[in-house]
């Protein structure tokens, strides 16, 4: 039995009654039984609970009801979003087994939608890492090639949708957390303006960075997501006083006129000369749409990585002060308080979060602050400002995802700088708040797939999605031989 | 940009953050940091003197919400996650020194 | 410890050594945390309520619970305003801090508080002395949860373990910051009095010290009278009443004395007063010393707010306390910083003297009854009128002083008017001609006695004055007026 691969064909069929969503189900569990054991893209499937759901949805659409735009399209979560009554574990020790007693905002959205929760995925602990190597229940494996890294933090939820096991997925990105598995597993990710999709129920890492975003095969069916989970929430104070935008509707109004600008500062020596190709083959054909292409400077992008390493890991060094095995997650028993928290904390946290966690306490404390986190908290204005005078002269902006394909298990695991440079051309955006994504165009030397980046001024997603449906129509396939 | 990070600012940390560190990796998140931080003196050459810090990406001010009440958790359900309860509080071991 | 210095002065407190002769004078200044009277929590819609079950006005945000954000409650800007503008500070734009550090009362192991951009700054307040207190600052945080101990002493050190309660986490608090101006233990409990009283006037909170909703903490030096540098300080806790207040500050001044002659510093640090035994303790020792690592909230975003909502919290601010005395004064002719002025501020009955002062009453005698006779329930419902027909009842001669007490009780009770009440007591007024007859009566009987009294022998004046006027109140039943008898001997003997 065969269902449509898009979210957007599966929502209008069991809309119409032509598809059951229990069906639709089905078809996905099974590939889940298939290819899972392999892949570990998920901590926990909820076939059970999804197949209540789809229950529900049919017999809704049999009483002449409309369950929502995404109805009956299996959905899979990263387990760093609360599921109400669902272990929510981060993939970490500290939390394993730890049942929220709310639903992330994101989720009460998705389910108002229609949509079928499948399962909670995997990612690096606590959303650190670009490769999901640190997850406390091993590694995800990349779908095109299991002996790869699916790319981090939300590996899981790229995997998901890369091996079929669900048309969508939700991620979170910090650092470039979607953006770069969605490139290395040839699906497209996204991650909105700093506000547009509420952080309530998303299990914080950084918070002035953190935004939950769509994976998805299509650019439409992450416009289609997008739409479903953004807008404003009163429960998030940093959330963007705004209702979603709308995406679908100029999806096809092309780029004609557009000004893009290729940005010098990251199509540098650190990138791989497949990756370079791809994206001067992206602009070339953003061009051949009539876009107009130029270079342009973003020159404190180069300073990205060292502000984003020291703003990131003191942020999240506060919002991980509270596993301390006092109200919730793992305890360490200990005759005192104190050392019952150390003990808790050094059993329950793996290595890249004690590393960051340490780093960020150090930027922060005292005597260290203005050379530290004081200084990047101004690098961070002069990327605003730098990303401001680019978008004098152009309406987006184009980049690698990743600095190169998929990498093999074990490549960068020895030395945590050489894994923080995967996300030197996603950073950058976090750092403004700025939108940006990344959609499969073409495969490396290698035959993995390669993603390029799209980035937009705050609220300009319409635009960027555009450029992005160009993209898509004009992306080689896969298997096209790299020159 | 600032000293050198040193043992004694790994170990002084990790008290700070409630982390247990044996000596061999106070040595090795010694060098590990260090290598990170290095990295962060490309900081050093820009002229940052006369530019604000950006906390914050998003221009919003004054998110306020109205004093009313609204439901809260259930008491049972968020106790049943607590890793030890006692006459309906969260139980934890003797606590040294006085709250800072 | 060397209990025999002796204060000298009064408005300083001043220790005089026996052993030097040094005199050393006290510098003290206060923080107090006040719980604002909202009906929810700071960042969640939690009921702000004291006393209930444990654990159960709590919510994933108060809870700290992963996932969880803060939304800033309207009314504790609105309240914390207040107060800050009462204290005539100046309104800032302002943001919130991460204040760091592991407490298991703490659900975020971080508390929400405000650094270097706090919400009220640079005010003062004026105690009833006329001393001025600057107020360096008033800004908003969040409240913990409570620990209580259990095994062991029932205190927390030697308890075998703790219980935690997170109702009280979250709720808003204002820190207030007073600059060390302040030179008495009574300066320090008149502060706290009179904090309250404004407290209570704007509704930002009903400032219990039994409740909590009141916390005092002192910072207590020394120095030389006359020496313009400040000691080094020590902070005291856990002063739960203005009684503890004011012996805390005595005995740690004293302490820091008896130091300082014996050729030792002052180990800056927090202490803890020791109600049961009259001392001050140190604090455990802590290994490390706390490294806060204040920065940014980031889940929140800067407040502002705007010249309007400030013009509105000016427009409608009532008198505060110290306005109320000078009005007080100014109508009653008493100073503002007499104790009847500053008890009939205090007791709220400035209105109801106002009103019998402006119906006639004479100020003086109003406020004698204010400070002395209505420290009774239901005082302040007196109709004002009638008070200053009781008033001027006593200045005519009809009532004695402690006749018109016990007629203002039952006015109280009753709501009657005085006139009606005196005369069931039967405390009318005698009539002139009336008591006249009864002295001459007693002249009469008493001759020898009288001719000694006119006989201009000033002694024997005195004494016969009381001998016939305890006869005029025995025939009289007490009902005669003393100066009116005094009056009338007086014209009798010329």
């Amino acid at each position: 039995m065969s269902v449509p691969s898009t979210a957007i064909e599966i929502a209008a069929a069991v809309r119409s009654g032509e598809l059951s969503a229990v069906e639709v189900l089905e078809v996905h569990l099974a590939r889940i039984d298939e290819r899972e054991e392999e892949i570990n893209a998920f901590n926990l499937v909820l076939a059970d609970k999804a197949r209540s759901t789809a229950k529900a949805i049919d017999a809704r659409v049999a009483a002449g009801e409309d369950p929502g735009v995404l109805a009956g399209v299996p959905l899979a979560l990263k387990d760093n979003l609360c599921t109400h009554g669902i272990p929510t574990t981060c993939s970490s020790r500290i939390l394993e087994g730890w049942r929220p007693p709310y639903d992330a905002t994101v989720v009460q959205r998705v389910a108002v939608a229609g949509a079928v929760s499948i399962g909670k995925t995997n990612l690096d602990e606590f959303a650190m890492g670009s490769s999901t190597e640190n997850s406390a229940f091993g590694p995800t494996r990349n779908p095109r090639d299991p002996e790869r890294v699916p790319g981090g933090s939300s590996g899981g939820s790229a995997a998901a949708v890369a091996a079929g096991f669900a048309p969508l997925s939700l991620g979170s990105d910090t650092g470039g957390s979607i953006r770069q598995p969605a490139a290395l597993c040839g699906v497209v990710g996204v991650k909105p303006t700093y506000g547009m999709v509420s952080r309530y129920g998303l299990i914080a890492f950084a918070s002035s960075l953190d935004q939950i975003g769509p994976f998805s095969t299509t650019v439409a069916d992450s416009a289609l997501l997008l739409e479903a989970i953004a807008g404003h929430d009163a429960r998030d104070s940093t959330s963007i006083d705004q209702p979603a935008p709308s995406l679908l509707e100029s999806l096809g109004e092309g780029v004609s006129g557009l000004r893009i600008g290729l940005v010098t500062e990251l199509m540098g020596e650190g990138i791989a000369p497949d990756v370079a190709a791809r994206v001067r083959q992206a602009a070339a054909a953003l061009e051949a749409a009539g876009a107009t292409i130029t270079e342009v400077s973003v020159p404190a992008a180069s300073y990205g990585l060292s502000a984003y390493y020291l703003i990131a890991p003191a942020e999240a060094s506060s919002n991980l002060a509270r596993y301390d095995g006092v109200r919730y997650g793992m305890r360490v028993d200990a005759p005192t308080t104190a050392e019952m928290n150390a003990a808790t904390r050094t059993a329950g946290f793996g290595d890249e979060v004690k590393r960051r966690i340490m780093l960020g306490t150090y930027a922060l404390s005292a005597g260290y602050y203005d050379a530290y986190y004081g200084k990047a908290l101004k690098v961070r204005t002069l990327i605003m400002r730098d990303f401001e005078t680019a978008y004098t002269n152009v309406d987006l902006l184009l980049a690698p995802t990743s600095p190169t394909t998929a990498f093999k298990f074990g490549d960068k695991t020895a030395d945590p700088l050489s894994m923080y440079l995967n996300d030197i051309c996603t950073i950058p955006s976090n750092l403004a708040g700025h939108p940006a994504m990344s959609l499969p165009f073409g495969g490396g030397a290698d035959g993995m797939p390669i993603g390029v980046q799209l980035l937009a001024p705050a609220l300009a997603e319409a635009t960027m999605f555009r450029a992005a449906a160009v993209l898509e129509a004009a992306a080689p396939a896969l298997d096209e031989v790299w020159s | 940009m600032s000293s050198p990070l040193t043992r004694e600012n790994v170990a002084k940390v990790a008290v700070l953050a409630r982390l247990n560190l044996t000596e061999a990796e106070v040595d090795r998140y010694t060098e590990q940091l260090a290598a990170v931080l290095g990295h962060a003196e490309d900081l050093a050459s820009l002229d940052l003197d006369d530019i604000e810090p950006t906390a914050h990406p998003l221009p919003l001010v004054n998110v306020l919400r109205d004093d009313v009440v609204t439901p809260g958790a259930d008491r049972d359900e968020v106790l049943s996650q607590a890793p030890s309860v006692e006459d309906r509080r969260f139980r934890v071991p003797a606590i040294l020194g006085e709250e800072p | 410890m060397n209990l025999t210095h002796e204060p000298i002065e009064g408005e300083h407190f001043v220790i005089q050594s026996e052993t030097t002769g040094d005199q050393w004078e006290i510098v003290v200044g206060l923080e107090v945390h006040c719980e604002l009277a909202t009906a929810t929590k700071l960042f969640c819609g939690c009921p702000n309520m004291f006393g209930d079950e444990p654990n159960t006005n709590v919510c994933p945000v108060c809870l700290g619970l992963p996932g969880s954000l803060p939304v800033l409650n309207r009314n504790v800007v609105e309240l914390a305003m207040r107060l800050g503008r009462a204290l005539r500070c100046s309104v800032e734009p302002s943001v919130f801090a991460r204040k760091n550090y592991f407490y298991p009362d703490m659900p975020k192991d971080y508390q929400v508080s405000q650094f270097d951009q706090p919400i009220n700054i640079d005010g003062w307040l004026d105690l009833p002395d006329g001393t001025r207190v600057g107020i360096e600052r008033a800004h908003i945080e969040e409240d913990t949860g409570k620990n209580s101990h259990s095994g062991g002493s029932g205190r927390i050190h030697g308890a075998d373990y703790s219980l935690v309660d997170y109702n009280r986490a979250g709720v808003p608090l204002v820190e207030i910051v007073g600059r060390p101006h302040i030179r008495h233990p009574e300066q320090a409990k008149t502060y706290i009095d009179e904090l309250r009283a404004i407290l209570l006037a704007t509704g930002a909170s009903d400032a219990k010290m039994e409740e909590g909703s009141l916390r005092v903490d002192a910072n207590v030096s020394v120095r030389h009278v006359g020496d313009p540098e400040l000691g080094t300080r020590c902070e005291v806790k856990n002063l739960n009443s203005l009684r503890s207040l004011g012996r805390a500050i005595e005995y740690e001044a004293r302490r820091q004395v008896d130091l300082l002659e014996t050729g030792e510093r002052i180990k800056q640090e927090t202490r803890h007063w020791d109600e049961g035994a009259g001392r001050t303790r140190d604090g455990r020792s802590k290994e490390e010393a706390e490294d806060y690592r204040y920065f940014q909230e980031p889940d929140l975003v800067p407040l502002v707010p705007s010249a309007e909502w400030i013009a509105a919290i000016d427009a409608a601010m009532p008198k505060l306390p110290a306005a109320r005395r000078v009005a007080l004064s100014a109508a009653s002719g008493v100073s503002p910083t007499d104790p009847a002025v500053v008890i009939g501020v205090q007791r709220n009955l400035d209105a109801l003297a106002l009103a019998a002062i402006a119906a006639g009453g004479d100020g003086r005698r109003v406020l004698t009854h204010v400070e002395h006779n209505l420290a009774i329930d239901g005082a302040e419902t007196l109709d004002a009128s009638a008070f200053a027909q009781l008033v001027g009842l006593e200045i005519a001669g009809q009532l004695t002083a402690t006749q018109a007490k016990t007629v203002l009780t039952e006015m109280v009770s009753s709501g009657r008017t005085p006139d009606v009440i005196a005369a069931e007591l039967g405390f009318e007024a005698m009539d002139v001609n009336e008591l006249e007859a009864v002295i001459d009566a007693i002249i009469a009987e008493c001759p020898e006695e009288w001719a000694d009294f006119c006989s201009g022998d000033e002694k024997k004046r005195g004494k016969l004055q009381g001998f016939f006027t305890g006869k005029v109140m025995k025939v009289t039943k007490g009902q005669a007026d003393g100066k009116s008898v005094a009056e009338i001997l007086g014209r009798r003997s010329a």
